[in-house]
């Protein structure tokens, strides 16, 4: 069954969706976009050090980005630097020191668009298991830490007061991150990783009133978009990143006249 | 280490500080099981800092705090919360801790707000936010309520009804309750001890020793002084069995 590459592609991708679903919508409430597209862009020297060392991607990845939101966090104790401006250089300079390693590399032949982008032939049987087994550990963790990262992220101080220990949860939130990067960066690629986790829990937010609800219409905002998605990218041979997220994208846009619909409903 | 099983929170010689200047320092008191303390003092005077060194917020204290519970209900002075999320009422209610429908209906009761339950809390008044607030610290029937200027924004009636209704869980839980409050007038009706700050603990006692206190004077002026005493005056009298009144 999984002999197929579109089949193996589709399974990776409803893997994704169902983890970057509420995980989006954490990075929407707690205005973490920028950090994950650090996170993501610093995957790039993931990478090139997994080829460099024989090593898996998904987990090279996922230590290099960790190793980034850890750094992150001690050059904030550190600098006076504005948040932002410590992203930025964190994002941009990892970025820069991979493609100058990926240009060492001269003896592998490197698919870079692929890696950027997302490629859906080369999701593999066992990448498929390092999402499908990645994903649910992530969302197992992410239930067990909901309450107290639901709580602070309403209001840090009722959270901590009321004994819930919000800085764990935000930390073990920040590890969930870069593991979701890791298993997703085949698919979306490094680039659009962000998007994936962005656009369909913003779809979400326009149509509920609830964080439940959101949450639920982030994944299934996911799993339209990656089935239309790549269902586009066999069909025009684009790449499967960015037909996902245009997919993505074209939810979001329904989601908005959604909107203007309730609105004259009410008056 | 807790000689007193009925003590819930004590501070010890507390203080913080923030880049070297004292926002508060020396601070000692203690919370019991169905004892109301309150702080008082004037803008600035580290009343919130109080309650958070006491609630464990700050960390990097002077000082001790030994906490004897963690069922806490706090409802803080300022809460800033991001609109970037959809929260009604009812998930606000059980954001710390679940409950059952019938326990969180009770407390948007006991506050007068139960016909906001499906409302989005961005789209609440000042002082009905004020009320969810408050029955969401008290709808966890918590051992210690620490209660930051629970009544801001509550209209005069509301607010009479609201410190009645602190003093009656205050009662009924026999939970210990931190409050923090500018209004002389009706919280001295209910505390037991009162904390009067002004960077450090200006003075102590129960609501009359206060009032006397010369330097409770200094800070608040001859008036506020007045307002206490009188209340007292209402107290020179108690209420015997039979339900005379018989004078002290």
């Amino acid at each position: 069954m999984f002999d197929d590459f579109f089949i193996r592609a589709l399974v990776a991708g409803i893997g994704v969706a169902f983890v970057t679903g509420p995980l989006g919508c954490f990075v929407i409430w707690r205005r973490l976009s920028y950090f994950g597209d650090t996170l993501a862009h610093s995957a790039l020297l993931g990478v090139t050090l997994a080829f460099t060392m024989e090593f898996n991607i998904a987990l090279s990845v996922f230590i290099i980005s960790s190793l980034i939101a850890l750094t992150l966090i001690q050059l904030q104790k550190r600098t006076n630097l504005p948040g932002d401006a410590l992203l930025g250089l964190l994002a941009h300079s990892s970025l820069a020191v991979g493609l100058v390693v990926i240009g060492f590399l001269t003896f592998i032949r490197f698919d870079i668009m692929g890696l950027l982008f997302g490629d859906i032939l080369a999701v593999t049987v066992d990448d498929l298991l390092i999402i499908w087994v990645g994903g649910a550990i992530i969302l197992l963790i992410l239930k067990l830490i909901w309450k107290p990262l639901f709580a602070s992220t309403v209001n840090y101080e009722l959270a901590e007061a009321e004994g819930l220990n919000p800085d764990r949860a935000k930390a073990i939130f920040t590890i969930l991150m870069a593991a979701i990067i890791a298993i997703s960066i085949k698919m979306v690629g490094l680039l659009l990783i962000t998007g994936m986790l962005i656009i369909p829990a913003a779809m979400a937010r326009n149509i509920s009133s609830s964080p439940q609800r959101m949450v639920i219409y982030s994944i299934i905002g996911g799993l339209l978009s990656v089935i239309l998605g790549l269902f586009t990218s066999l069909e025009f041979n684009t790449s499967s990143g960015p037909s996902i997220i245009t997919a993505a994208l074209f939810l979001f846009i329904l989601s908005l006249f959604n909107i203007k619909q309730s609105i004259k409903l009410k008056n | 280490m807790n000689a007193n099983q009925n003590i819930l929170v004590k501070l010890k010689d507390a203080g913080f500080k923030i880049n070297d200047k004292w926002l508060v320092q020396g601070v000692s008191l203690q919370v019991e099981k169905g004892k109301i303390v309150t702080l008082i003092g004037p803008n600035g005077s580290g009343k919130s800092t109080t309650a958070k060194i006491a609630l464990g917020i700050y960390k990097k204290i002077e000082g001790e705090v030994e906490k004897y519970t963690n069922k806490i209900g706090y409802v803080p002075q300022k809460i800033s919360i991001d609109w970037t999320l959809p929260l009604r009422v009812n998930d606000f209610m059980v954001l710390t801790e679940s409950l059952k429908n019938e326990i969180i209906d009770e407390a948007l009761s006991l506050t007068g707000v139960i016909h906001l339950k499906d409302k989005n809390l961005g789209d609440l008044s000042g002082g009905e936010f004020q009320r969810v607030l408050l029955a969401r610290a008290i709808s966890k029937k918590p051992e210690l309520l620490v209660l930051d200027e629970p009544v801001q924004g509550v209209d005069f009636t509301g607010e009479i009804a609201l410190y009645e209704l602190i003093k009656k869980i205050s009662d009924e839980l026999n939970c210990g309750i931190l409050l923090i409050s500018h209004d002389l007038h009706t919280v001295m009706s209910a505390t037991d001890h009162v904390v009067c700050l002004n960077g450090h603990v200006c003075c102590s006692g129960t609501p009359m020793d206060v009032a006397k206190n010369n330097k409770y004077k200094a800070l608040f002026g001859e008036q506020a002084s007045q307002i206490l005493s009188r209340y007292e005056h209402r107290h020179d009298h108690i209420h015997t069995d039979e339900g005379k009144i018989k004078k002290n």
